[in-house]
């Protein structure tokens, strides 16, 4: 799929129920007590909105500390016991955050599913992936025994995996790392989720592998009209796959916009900052070319959610004193939204005309059968 | 599987064929008066291992013995490393208070030293081969309960069982279904030592006379032998010889098995 679409129009397929948004999230805050009870408590997520249709993707992309894996957690409810949320989650129409405990396991584990960074831990060694995904099967569809079979092993083959009636006797161990992503995938598209969550699904993975899971996650949202929120600190990856990029910093979205309009022209000066961090997406020459200088560092160091002004000031360029005193809200600016007082201003920022990141990325011309891994039955 | 490993199942082994050949080879009851008493051993060709102060062969009630031995053993070590396996687990799973209260229960047992513990159960309930399986493995579920305790808890933070709670599976499927099985290898170096022990423990509680008193075992053949130990002393070194040879066995195969198990263990850790 190619960067691209509308911000708030919904995505591209039709929606099977379109009365609610697949996702709703609004005013969302993650704090940390700490944890010896002495310390300041944390504002890891201070107060952010998404709304996802079904048939999107969209990335959150931040990095460390920006807020972003909070988020994800917060979504999934797998946030450690100091953790506490506020706001609300609407999935399924239900406000989660407002459900009993045992109606929001429900709720989630049917509408929200999840694939982890490493598909390695992410998969219980001691069962075979197929009864690890009859095990969902029966949780939530009461499916069992031959019925159950059948349809794990249609997940299976749609999330690529060939041959999947032996794949589906195998432990994760004896799968290859992007085998096991697939089995993750299938795993998680179990229940019939609306909304999946991926934490850098690809990061653990080679490069080759990456682009091909990347294009079945994008390819099973278009498919199965799921929404999908895609964690990731490479702008690239984001850049390719989603529809809309919600960059996150100190705990706040600083720029919300549709992906290939946030590439070409960025709104916030940390957007510009990350573009210029991101390593192009495409493989590298085995000679190390393609690569030959240091890439652009972004000096100093996250500020804590919370403070006064915009906490990105103390990093930015072109911080002027009222940014240090206020913090800009979020406004509408060019098709989607930005939080910096002097985004109209950006485009006379020396480096933002020339982009090195080429957001444009044969994504989809990567065929997985091209490439071929042992059993790929096709 | 280790040399010492190859010991231990051998010898286990020799003890699980006398334990199972004990009507073939001596079909009378042990307990039978046949002969002189206190024959010394190979004196007399039908009683290779001699006899006891009241005339019975010595032989057949060794035989007999390794079945009371061997069954008690394994039952109560068995009951045990079940407590011990669903204590540990739910504990280390679910944490917090739960993890609290069993973990304070388990301390009030490892207080009390497993034998005496035994001992106060076994006079309490009666004594009965089942009361025996029933105070041994009372007595010693704490250590197994402890280990697989810790393993949960260093297992649980996997992602596998986030992953499992998001989808919506029940605590306890998670813990018994996903979890345990990989906290489970340390737990086979545990079996050895607590049939070992187990064995032991039926052998005292038979030497002070708290087992079940129509049934023959090593520790009764030890308690009826001490009163003629200056004549005869083999009545008391064949069976004590016989019950460390148990333990041995059992104790080096526990550890062989572990080390048979350790390359799968280092890889899902």
């Amino acid at each position: 799929m190619a960067a691209g679409g509308s911000a708030t129009a919904g995505g591209p397929t039709t929606s099977a129920r379109p009365d609610h948004a697949a996702l709703e999230v609004r005013d969302l805050r993650v704090r940390y007590r700490s944890i010896d009870d002495h310390g300041p408590d944390v504002l890891a997520v201070d107060g952010i909105d998404l709304t996802m249709d079904r048939g999107e993707v969209l990335s959150l992309v931040g990095e460390s500390g920006s807020g972003k894996s909070a988020t994800l957690l917060a979504l999934a409810g797998l946030l450690p016991a100091n953790a506490s949320v506020s706001g609300s989650v609407r999935l399924q129409g239900h406000d989660i955050l407002a459900l009993p405990e045992r109606a929001r396991a429900r709720v989630r584990g049917r509408g929200i599913g999840m694939v982890f960074q490493d598909p390695g831990g992410s998969l219980t060694p001691v069962l075979t992936v197929g009864s690890l995904i009859d095990e969902v099967l029966l949780v939530h569809r009461g499916l069992q025994g031959a019925a159950a079979r059948a349809e794990t092993e249609a997940l299976l083959a749609r999330c690529g995996v060939g041959d999947p009636a032996r794949r589906a006797q195998a432990y994760p161990h004896q799968l290859s790392g992007g085998l096991r992503q697939r089995v993750a995938i299938a795993a998680a598209l179990a229940a019939g989720p609306e909304v999946i969550l991926a934490d850098e699904p690809t990061t653990a993975l080679d490069a080759t592998v990456q682009a091909q899971v990347l294009d079945l996650l994008v390819g099973l949202v278009a498919d199965e009209g799921v929404a999908l929120v895609l964690v990731t600190h490479d702008l690239a990856v984001a850049a390719a796959v989603a529809d809309r990029i919600a960059v996150m910093y100190a705990g706040r979205i600083a720029e919300e916009r549709p992906a290939g309009e946030l590439m070409e022209r960025p709104g916030h000066p940390y957007t510009v900052a990350l573009r210029a961090a991101a390593l192009p997406f495409r493989p590298r020459d085995r000679d190390g070319e393609g690569i030959q200088e240091r890439l652009p560092e972004l000096r100093g160091r996250m500020a804590a959610a919370g403070g006064t002004g915009c906490s990105f000031a103390p990093r930015c360029p072109l911080a002027t004193d009222h940014c240090r005193l206020v913090a800009p809200p979020l406004e509408p600016f060019e098709g989607g939204l930005v939080a910096c007082w002097r985004a109209g201003e950006l485009a006379e920022w020396p480096g933002v005309e020339s982009p090195e990141v080429e957001p444009e990325v044969p994504l989809a011309a990567i065929e997985p059968q091209a490439v071929g891994w042992p059993g790929q039955g096709a | 599987m280790t040399r010492s490993g190859w010991v231990g199942a051998i010898g286990l082994g020799l003890l699980v064929a006398m334990a199972l050949l004990a009507p073939v080879i001596k079909p009378r009851d042990p307990l039978d008066l046949v002969g002189r008493p206190l024959l010394e051993p190979f004196a007399d060709p039908r009683f290779l291992l001699g006899t006891d102060a009241l005339g019975r062969d010595v032989l057949a009630q060794l035989l007999y013995s390794a079945r009371v031995s061997l069954v008690v053993g394994l039952a109560a070590a068995a009951g045990a490393i079940g407590i011990g396996i669903g204590v540990g687990t739910v504990a280390g799973f679910l944490g917090g208070r739960v993890d609290g209260i069993l973990m304070r229960i388990s301390e009030a047992f490892q207080t009390v030293p497993t034998f005496l513990l035994a001992l106060a159960l076994l006079s309490a309930l009666g004594a009965s081969t089942a009361n025996v399986v029933l105070a041994i493995a009372l007595s010693s579920w704490p250590a197994t309960a402890r280990l697989v305790r810790a393993e949960v808890l260093s297992l649980r933070q996997r992602e596998y069982v986030d992953a499992a709670r998001l989808a919506g599976l029940g605590p306890l499927t998670v813990a018994f279904r996903e979890v345990l099985p990989g906290a489970l290898q340390p737990v086979v170096a545990l079996v050895g030592v607590t049939v070992g022990a187990a064995i032991l423990v039926e052998s005292a509680l038979a030497f002070l006379g708290l087992g079940d008193p129509n049934q023959i075992s090593w520790g009764v053949m030890i308690s009826n032998g001490r009163q003629a130990i200056r004549v005869a002393p083999f009545l008391v070194v064949i069976p004590g010889v016989c019950v460390a040879l148990a333990i041995l066995s059992v104790s080096l195969l526990g550890d062989g098995l572990a080390a048979r198990l350790a390359p799968q263990r280092r890889y899902l850790s």
